[in-house]
């Protein structure tokens, strides 16, 4: 078995394995604590708090207007960051083959030229955004070794992934075999770390927009 | 310090696991904005409770118990985090409207308050007196019931308003906060004078009057529990059908929200804060005025009543109602700033330098809407206008929505 083989057979699903057991371990822990009911008189009813719920989980995407003279930058790079990933990830032909393969599920890529320049914006920001981690005060306070490792394990992906897009530059077969392992070292980590984010952003928004709006508060 | 996380539940695990240390939440918090030290930064204040989460109750605490990735929080930690946890946050949650995570902050900083107050930290001048004497007595100012309601009775007598009280039965009881009684007597004839005026059957209860809870805000729960049980048990007593909270946001937010889950049921009465109150009478006409003409002022939201109360709009409906040209402030409303002193830190002495910092912004904007009176319907938020304003030699005068109806009464009833 070559290295490529292992990461595309074996390896591959082993990383999905833990994933999936890790991220539902961390789910379960945190959804399964006990919860106290609440008895206070709700502002509105099921349905609109459920509304709050959905209404918190799309208005976060945005900041308020009055934010953003103090947040802009960080906003910015973020959002190219996450889109830039995004586009990439779901856009690129490769990837929806994958998943093809995989699932029986397909959809129309993007113009390789955009994925191109998505990754290449998504790194430009990705670096910029380490920077600044550790150049601003308050992110140098709250940053942990999380941070740097979780940084790390999306940027390589993103990396080999131009690298790999690039095709004259180095051997095809193991930049590919590199691309795949360090997707697969993102995929056991994701669980553990600040990368559960992606699926705890929903949950959080969800809470606090159905508190909220238990109590008539803006959501 | 097990007894630090005891009543975690999904929703404070959730906030506890989502941080992405994006830095955010700083922006929006008034102590770091006007200071730029990160340690204001508002999901640094509750390390500690981080730390406890992770070790203790989090999905991966053996992993952080075994290898040592979150070591015990010891009382020194602690101690060391007093300052964070009670001078410089006030519980406004203007963090949480910027978290991309939506993480509760002002929520978890309350929750850490519990813990610094089991081990006995809370800032002893004069907020942990005022808690002590509150779980002792029923009120943070040691007031008995006869004392309150000889108060009572001279307030009625000075302003020439009757006053209901221990009456046996009564639809409505309002209650007050200790600032009030300490510092503004006049709200208590206000109240009364518009419950007369409503024609309700009404009264207080010196046996459930004091909504303050300073208990909750220094982070005592048996504290806190008290209070919200004697006031329930007035209620009970007395057949209320509504249950009036004073012009303070900490009391409404207690009241309104928690008492019920105190209670371990729902409560069989309603609870309203004074302008809800208000502006239902004025909306069924029940409350009638003599509306002004051309009076300028602004409005200063209390965060317990706007952001975190979905309260915002009844103030407004009455300030319409007395013809006030009301000039909003930047940000009123949801997104409001504190007054500086709210989550207790009027009443944490030491906290004084901070306090006037964070009354900057509230000045620059008061100023920048050109209006002569502030009104507000929270005495804890009056009185730290107040005294910021006096630091400041401020010209602008801070009011009491409560008391300006009062005083606009159509025929004012004396009865
Ligand atoms: S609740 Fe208010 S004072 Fe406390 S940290 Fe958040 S923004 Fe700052
Ligand atoms: S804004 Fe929210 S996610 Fe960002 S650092 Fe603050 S608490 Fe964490």
């Amino acid at each position: 078995m070559t290295l490529l083989e292992f990461a595309r057979g074996p390896a591959l699903q082993a990383s999905a394995l833990i994933m999936i057991a890790g991220m539902a371990w961390r789910m379960a822990g945190i959804l399964l604590l006990r919860r106290r009911p609440q008895y206070a008189a709700s502002r509105h009813s099921l349905a609109r708090r459920m509304g709050g719920g959905a209404s918190l989980i799309l208005s976060r995407f945005i900041p308020r207007r009055t934010f953003w003279p103090r947040i802009a930058v960080g906003v910015m790079l973020s959002a190219v960051f996450h889109l830039g990933l995004a586009l990439v990830f779901f856009g690129g032909a490769p990837h929806i083959l994958l998943v093809h393969q995989a699932t029986g599920l397909i959809w129309p890529n993007l113009p390789k030229g955009l994925i191109v320049m998505a990754s290449g914006l998504t790194l430009a920001a990705m670096i910029a955004l380490i920077v600044r981690r550790r150049l601003h005060p308050v992110l140098r306070l709250l940053s942990t070794a999380d941070d740097y490792v979780s940084w790390l394990l999306v940027f390589l992906p993103v990396l080999t992934g131009i690298l790999l897009s690039g095709e004259a530059i180095g051997d095809y077969g193991s930049l590919l075999t590199l691309h795949i392992l360090s997707v697969e070292a993102l995929m056991i980590w994701l669980p553990f770390g600040k990368l559960m984010h992606s699926v705890l952003v929903f949950a959080g928004r969800w809470t606090m927009g159905v508190t909220f709006a238990r109590k008539g508060a803006a959501t | 310090m097990r007894r630090f996380i005891a009543d975690i539940g999904p929703a404070a695990a959730l906030a506890m696991e989502s941080c992405v240390h994006c830095g955010r939440c700083a922006e929006a918090c008034q102590f770091y904005v006007q200071t730029n030290d990160p340690r204001y930064t508002p999901i640094h204040k509750i390390a500690p409770l981080k730390q406890a989460y992770e070790r203790e109750l989090g999905p991966f605490a053996f992993v952080y118990r075994l290898f040592g990735l979150a070591p015990q929080v010891t009382a020194k930690e602690l101690e060391s985090w007093q300052a964070l946890i009670y001078d410089s946050c006030n519980m406004c949650g203007r963090c949480s409207l910027i978290c991309p995570m939506a993480i509760d902050i002002a929520d978890l900083v309350e929750r850490a308050r519990h813990g610094l107050f089991e081990a006995g930290l809370v800032p002893a001048d004069y907020l942990g007196a005022l808690a002590e004497k509150e779980q002792a007595t029923g009120s943070p100012y040691g007031l008995t019931q006869a004392q309150f309601r000889d108060m009572l009775h001279d307030i009625g007598l000075k302003h020439g308003v009757v006053m209901h009280v221990d009456e046996a039965k009564a639809d409505i009881i309002p209650t007050v906060s200790s600032i009030d009684l300490k510092m503004f007597p006049a709200s208590m004839a206000a109240i009364a004078r518009i419950l007369n005026h409503m024609g309700v059957s009404w009264t207080f209860r010196t046996d459930g009057f004091d909504a303050d809870n300073a208990a909750l805000t220094a982070g005592d729960r048996a504290g806190q529990r008290k209070i919200t049980l004697g006031i329930i048990r007035a209620a009970l007593a007395c057949g209320a059908r509504t249950v009036v909270m004073p012009e303070c946001g900490h009391a409404f937010t207690e009241m309104r929200w928690e008492a019920a889950n105190s209670f371990g049921q729902a409560l069989p009465f309603r609870v309203v804060q004074i302008t809800e109150l208000l502006a239902e009478g004025l909306s069924d006409g029940r409350i009638r005025v003599n509306p002004g003409v051309g009076e300028r002022a602004t409005y200063h939201d209390a965060c317990q009543l706007s952001r975190r109360g979905g309260a915002s709009a009844a103030p407004r409906l009455i300030l319409r109602a007395l013809g006030v040209d009301l000039r909003e402030m930047g940000d009123a409303g949801d997104a409001n700033w504190c007054c500086g002193g709210g989550g207790g830190v009027a009443l944490v002495k030491r906290a004084q330098p901070l306090r006037d910092l964070a009354f900057q912004i509230k000045r620059r904007q008061v100023e920048a809407t050109g209006a002569g009176t502030v009104y507000t319907s929270c005495s804890g938020c009056r009185q730290t206008l107040e005294h910021g304003g006096k630091t400041a030699n401020w010209t602008s005068t801070v009011a009491s929505l409560l008391e300006r109806v009062a005083d606009t009464l159509a025929h004012n009833q004396k009865d």
